[in-house]
């Protein structure tokens, strides 16, 4: 029996009419495709009358198959779906095609724009005469969620979690939680010392009966899917007993070996070869350093094990594999410094008073590693004049175009601690003063009128080359003072380049673990940049905090708490759909030749031993079809995606091109006339 | 290892001594030099700011000229090599333009397809073809002792710094240790010598010299090497006359790099063509290197 097919093509306001004559597009289709009995156009097919012309439809003129064309499936696919459902149609046997995004919005020329509207309509009419009615399916979610990265966007939403009443596992590279935030002394606008914002947190998640912590560990690998994720944490060796330790510090105040701590003092100071990053650590557990402890290199020492009261040191500790299982992932692993040896001119490395602002932070705080004083790099010496440098490697073709979001107002925050603490004068070389946030703006105006000096331009070089009596001995910055308009040269003791956040090293790794993608720069891709912020494309796997993209404290304290409440609320639902567009594999025509069985990004094949053949884990195929073009014997079938499905699809966009006429004889004065519709009759 | 050599105008006048000892020196290193049939100037800079396209014509002309079975182009000249590169760049990148130069070349029956010659430094050549092996190979008299401060100047670092960092380019830095110099890390070396700025401006182009060897002899440099013959002219040329104009005594030598490399391979001073400088650099090269005052002496 022949189908019955209704197609919509949408306006858009004058987003899809403006460049397609979607008039045209509809009467074509209507006389021109074979087994098509109703064809409109209309303004908004997303508007509930839009939607309830195809209801109407379905119902009146008994329609088997629906073709949306308006904008992309991303959008509206659901809604138009779920109108056909309403009306009784299976939701799977209406299909919608892209004449916005892939049409009207890319076109200059309204006639090539609407003849490729038309064959992008037959395509879909074709195909969709071959489709079949699917029925989604169901899995349990899982109440426990992974949260990796332990810095304060982490933080929010372990805590939101936990609080709900919500199992939580907590993962963190680092020997104790806290993140970038454990190394500030203040927080800007409101100057509120950091520490003690952060540590009551620290220690309610670290004492939390729903959190179960794992502290110098990493993700090692992610396997199932949405409500089903299994996770391998590598559980690194600290060599110290966690359950023996007490925390008592006695190892770290006996061991004989000192190691600059490039981590949490960025340089600055020094730490033990055993050692907790800073005294307020969750937990107190102190790691040791192999690469630096006596024992590991030079096989003598064991001064930590003979000192240790509950013996919980364990030299022959080796790291762990931890298997858990989670129903959500929220993933909040944060950024790293610019590299600022990568811009040469401004000496760093190079020049011993060029300072990074992650330097600069532990040299403000009070218990850092000059105990709050801002000092040169000898250690003793006041500086005069200092001078902060914006945007570097932010805002920058070379290096990063985007902008780190924080500087601007860190270096406000900078100038503040040192005209409070100092009587230096301090110089701001900025590109453009960023303060949008609350209360930001004002912060700025406070340190115009504290006396900080700003200074328009971006700063060409930082050198030690004098030219003037007065410059000698000084660091020179030279710049072009836009406001100005004239060269300067600016002599300073000290100079702290306000470094980009960038992503992760090794962000790309670990998205690929979890299935989600990367932006060109390198920061993690959410589902939708204004409507979706949290989520990505990977259901079950959610983004919070700066490794979604630069970020201050407020505002990855927000994603935490949202992403937090994403996940509740998947849990609350109890269980998740999951399409049936999947895989299926026909164990007659199947060998056993197992090539789908890696190919798989999904792991979602397993092979049957005693049959001998494959078969697809229903709950973690995603439909994305490797396994079906892959397979020698043509046994596996995508569902929602047959061959034949796909072959009508291409003879339908072909339809000018077929020369039997099929499917659309095109006859000009429409001769095959189908039951023909009013144009336009909304 | 073959090379077409393209010399230019200034290695046959002011820049004889980089002529002869790039010639001496690649010899040594098994760098054979083929020197472009007929070739004419390129331009300078003045050319291309009057008329791109025949300043391009003229010399896409030399690239065309590049014997087939030489695949590279070396020119020791830094205002050559950026010409002769932007000239293949512009040629490919732009297929009109491509196709109004090939006109002009057509008429002396020549054509030039572009990217057939690659373009290349002598420092380049010797730093990444040769490389520090082979160069160590060959040190029989290690610059130990000397502070040599190199200067990179403009055209070769910039626009196509290639795999350096423009800003602070570390080439020749490498093959001066390589020598056993001491390299003088001093923060102008990629700054501008002015040019032609000279002929304009005076008083400008003598501030930018000055500032050029102040930063080197408050570095402690006992000379400074050049890979360009405008810096050349300007740094040793100028230097009697920028130390009238701010009253200083600056008394810097100025040579080309492949003539303190030809003095750590032993080669004879007056093949590498010392003594064609102003501000003589045998004598202050004699007296620092180790040992090679005594050698002299004999």
């Amino acid at each position: 029996m022949a189908e019955r097919v209704g197609i919509y093509v949408c306006h858009c306001g004058s987003n899809i009419a403006g460049m397609i004559d979607v008039e045209e597009v509809a009467r074509w289709a209507g006389q021109s495709i074979k087994d098509v009995v109703v064809s409109r156009d209309y303004k908004f097919m997303c508007s509930s009358l839009g939607q309830k012309l195809i209801e109407d439809d379905i119902r009146e003129q008994g329609l088997t198959r629906v073709v949306v064309a308006a904008c992309s499936p991303h959008l509206h696919e659901k809604t138009f779906r779920r109108a056909c459902q309403n009306a009784g149609l299976n939701q799977y046997l209406c299909q919608m095609t892209n004449i916005r995004e892939h049409v009207s919005w890319v076109s200059t020329d309204r006639q090539k724009a609407t003849e490729k509207a038309k064959a992008l309509v037959a395509a879909a009419a074709e195909r969709v005469k071959h489709q079949r009615p699917l029925e989604q399916g169901f899995v349990k979610v899982n109440p426990a969620t992974l949260v990796i990265g332990g810095g304060i966007a982490g933080l929010q939403a372990t805590l939101e979690l936990a609080d709900a009443g919500y199992p939580v596992y907590l993962v963190e590279r680092e020997p104790s939680i806290g993140g970038h935030m454990a190394q500030f002394d203040k927080t800007f606008p409101t100057l509120d010392c950091s520490a003690c914002i952060l540590t009551p947190k620290m220690s309610e998640v670290g004492q939390h009966e729903n959190v179960k912590m794992f502290t110098y560990a990493e993700v090692e690998e992610v396997s199932g899917s949405v409500g089903c994720f299994k996770v391998k944490i590598r559980q690194k060796a600290r060599h110290v007993i966690f359950e023996k330790c007490t925390g008592c510090g006695i190892c770290v105040e006996k061991c004989p070996r000192k190691v600059v701590d490039n981590v949490f003092e960025a340089g600055m100071g020094y730490r033990k070869a055993i050692y907790t990053p800073f005294p307020q650590a969750v937990p107190r557990t102190p790691v040791i350093d192999t690469a630096n402890c006596t024992w590991f290199t030079r096989g003598k020492c064991q001064v930590c094990s003979k000192v240790c009261p509950t013996q919980a040191i364990d030299y022959d500790q080796k790291d762990e594999i931890i298997q858990i299982e989670v129903g959500n992932i929220i993933v909040a692993t944060g950024w790293k410094l610019f590299d600022c040896t990568r811009i040469p001119q401004y000496g760093y490395g190079r020049l011993a008073n060029v300072f990074t602002n992650m330097e600069f932070e532990r040299m403000c705080n009070a218990a850092g590693p000059t105990g709050g004083k801002i000092v040169l790099r000898d250690g003793k010496t006041e500086p005069r004049r200092i001078a902060i440098i914006h945007c570097v490697g932010s805002r920058d073709v070379r290096h990063n175009q985007y902008c780190s979001a924080v500087c601007c107002m860190a270096a406000l925050k900078f100038g503040h601690l040192v005209l409070e603490k100092t009587k230096a004068e301090v110089y701001s070389f900025y590109i453009d003063m960023r303060t949008p946030m609350k209360d930001y703006e004002e912060f700025y105006q406070r340190l115009l009128e504290e006396g900080m000096h700003f200074v328009r331009g971006k700063v060409a070089e930082v050198t030690d080359a004098a030219r003037l009596p007065d410059e000698q001995g000084s660091l020179i910055v030279q710049v072009e003072d836009t406001l100005l308009g004239t060269q300067r040269r600016i002599p300073v003791d000290m100079v702290v380049l306000m470094a980009a956040l960038e992503p992760q090293a090794d962000a790309k790794e670990l998205g690929l673990k979890l299935g989600i993608s990367c932006s060109m720069a390198g920061w993690y891709t959410e589902r939708h940049p204004k409507l979706d912020p949290v989520a990505t494309m990977t259901d079950g796997v959610f983004v919070a905090g700066a490794c979604q993209g630069p970020k201050d404290i407020p505002a990855s304290v927000a994603q935490g708490a949202a992403a937090a409440a994403r996940v509740a609320g998947m849990i609350t639902a109890g269980k998740v759909t999951i399409e049936p567009i999947i895989a299926s594999i026909d164990e007659q025509k199947c060998s056993g030749c197992r090539i789908c069985n890696n190919l798989c990004p999904y792991n979602a094949i397993e092979y049957d031993e005693e049959k001998g053949v494959s078969r697809v884990v229903a709950a973690m195929c995603k439909g994305c079809g490797t396994c079906v073009s892959a397979c020698p014997a043509n046994a596996i079938t995508g569902a929602h995606f047959s061959n034949e499905q796909i072959a009508a699809e291409l003879e339908g966009i072909l339809w000018d091109a077929i020369a039997d006429g099929r499917p659309a004889s095109a006859a000009p004065d429409g001769s095959k006339a189908p039951q023909s519709t009013p144009v336009g009759a909304a | 290892m073959k090379y077409a050599y393209y010399p230019g105008c200034s290695l046959e006048c002011n820049a004889a001594a980089y002529d002869m000892s790039v010639r001496e020196v690649a010899d040594l290193l098994g760098i054979r030099l083929q020197e472009i049939d007929d070739w004419n100037c390129c331009g300078a800079t003045e050319y291309f700011s009057q008329d791109e396209l025949t300043a391009t014509a003229v010399i896409a002309r030399n690239l065309a000229l590049v014997d087939p079975q030489l695949k590279q182009v070396v020119a020791p000249c830094a205002a050559c090599y950026l010409n002769l590169k932007k000239t293949d760049r512009l040629m490919a990148e732009h297929a009109d333009f491509n196709q109004k130069v090939n006109e002009a070349l057509a008429a002396g029956g020549l054509h030039y397809r572009p990217g057939t010659v690659q373009v290349r430094h002598m420092l380049d050549v010797i730093c990444d073809d040769i490389g520090e092996a082979a160069v160590r190979d060959k040190v029989v008299k290690p610059l130990n002792g000397l502070r040599v401060a190199p200067y990179y100047g403009c055209q070769v670092v910039r626009p196509y710094p290639g795999d350096e960092n423009p800003e602070y380019p570390m080439k020749m830095d490498h093959l001066l240790s390589w020598l056993g110099a001491e390299v003088v890390d001093y923060p102008v070396k990629a700054h501008c010598c002015g040019g032609h700025m000279t002929q304009i401006s005076e008083p400008q182009a003598f501030e930018l010299i000055r500032r050029l060897l102040q930063s080197a002899q408050d570095y402690d440099a006992d000379l400074i090497v050049c890979m360009c013959p405008m810096c050349q002219l300007n740094l040793d040329g100028y230097q009697g006359r920028v130390n009238g104009y701010f009253n200083t005594e600056f008394k810097l030598p100025i040579v080309y790099f492949t003539q303190i490399m030809g003095i750590a391979f032993g080669l004879d001073p007056k093949k590498l063509g010392f003594g064609k400088e102003l501000v003589a650099a045998l004598p202050v090269v004699r007296a620092k290197v180790n040992g090679l005052a005594a050698q002299a002496a004999q």
